[in-house]
């Protein structure tokens, strides 16, 4: 029943005001910041590169994400690390 | 008397800023208050057609600015409601002639003897747009529910923090039920979260909105339209009290409302 429902209420999603508020999302988030898609996508990637000189990183698990709060845009990094194998030196 | 300065701005033109000024004009007056209202979109005046007031100008914002004559001069009183005046824009002069610093003392000269000065602002990167705001206590940004609107709406959020006038409260205009009800309309809530600001209107599209403007007598007047009691609404928030939003400005539809009762925090 409630399956059935939210089938309905997702049927929505295929609607284009949804579209209209995707696509928004991620214009007001380069508009804010002032970075083109691609600039933010090779800004994740050094990111993770130099993160990964000095620990090793689960590069599957990463996740890095602009999210906003309120007026405020925040680069969230969520990046778990391989428990150290003490690599003898 | 100290009125509130109320500059009605945007960042995509053809919103609905002058319908809004007009309207939120009258409503302020209907109410009781002394409203003054100028017109800051030099070169491309219309406040006064929406008004009805057309016929009755002699002097406007640049003459006042440049000397030729007295602010009482270039004040036109309106008919119909004995406590709102109309400071027409300069339709042939150069948008330069006016500075934010004489907007500045302009309003200040005003703001002794009305309760409320609304300036109805050219739409955002256009030069104009600061000399409207320089002098405003609170900024309206008008919206519609379309994407361009929005984000340049949104830029114009940014710039009026910027100029440390905000923060901005919004006016989403021209909302079609009908196509909010079919999902191909953003819905108030997907503005206000991707905007993130306070919400001070909702204003449906309405035909009568252009038909009173075809008589140059604004929506607000009739309070029967609903475009009328959207702006009503907004002129009471204005006066700080709080009107809930009106029962056609609920946009759940039927099957999102059920799933959500049936899963709460869902959806
Ligand atoms: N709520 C509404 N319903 C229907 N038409 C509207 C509404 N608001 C504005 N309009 C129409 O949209 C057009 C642009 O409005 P206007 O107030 O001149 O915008 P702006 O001053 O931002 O350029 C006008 O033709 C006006 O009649
Ligand atoms: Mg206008």
């Amino acid at each position: 029943m409630a399956d059935w429902l939210a089938w309905l209420a997702s049927k929505k999603t295929n609607k284009s005001a949804s579209a209209a508020k995707d696509r928004l999302k991620l214009v007001l988030i380069n508009d804010r910041t002032d970075l083109t898609p691609a600039e933010l996508e090779s800004m994740k990637n050094e990111l993770l590169q130099v993160i990964s000189r000095y620990i090793e990183i689960d590069s599957n698990a990463v996740r890095i994400d602009m999210t906003q709060e309120g007026r405020q845009q925040r680069l969230l990094a969520d990046i778990p690390i391989r428990a150290a194998s003490r690599k003898a030196r | 008397m100290s009125a509130t300065v109320v500059t009605v701005t945007s960042g995509k033109g053809g919103v609905g800023k002058t319908t809004t000024t007009a309207n939120l004009a009258v409503a302020l007056a209907a109410g009781g208050q002394k409203v003054v209202c100028i017109d800051g979109d030099i070169g491309l005046r219309n406040l006064d057609v929406i008004l009805g007031l057309e016929n009755r100008i002699v002097y406007d914002l640049v003459d006042v600015v440049e000397g030729r004559c007295r602010l009482k001069q270039a004040m036109i009183r309106d008919k119909r409601l004995q406590e709102l005046y109309l400071i027409p824009a300069a339709q042939t002069r150069d948008k330069n002639a006016v500075s934010p610093s004489d907007m500045v003392r302009l309003t200040d000269d005003l703001r002794e003897e009305f309760d409320w000065v609304l300036i109805d602002s050219p739409a955002g990167i256009e030069r104009g747009f600061r000399n409207s705001v320089a002098p405003a206590d609170t900024v309206l940004v008008v919206t519609n529910p379309e994407v361009s609107a929005v984000r340049d709406a949104d830029r114009i959020i940014g710039l009026i923090e910027s100029e440390e006038k905000g923060p901005a409260r919004l006016i989403l205009n021209r909302v079609n039920y009908e196509m909010v009800k079919r999902g191909d309309m953003l819905t108030s809530d997907d503005v206000l979260e991707l905007l993130a600001v306070e919400l001070i209107g909702i204003v449906p599209e309405d035909d009568h909105v252009i038909m009173s403007s075809n008589r140059g007598q604004p929506v607000a007047l009739d309070p029967k339209t609903r475009a009328g009691t959207a702006f009503q609404n907004i002129a009471r928030r204005l006066r700080g009290e709080d009107v809930p939003f009106m029962n056609l400005e609920v946009k759940e539809d039927i099957f999102q409302k059920l799933s959500r009762l049936i899963r709460p925090g869902g959806n």
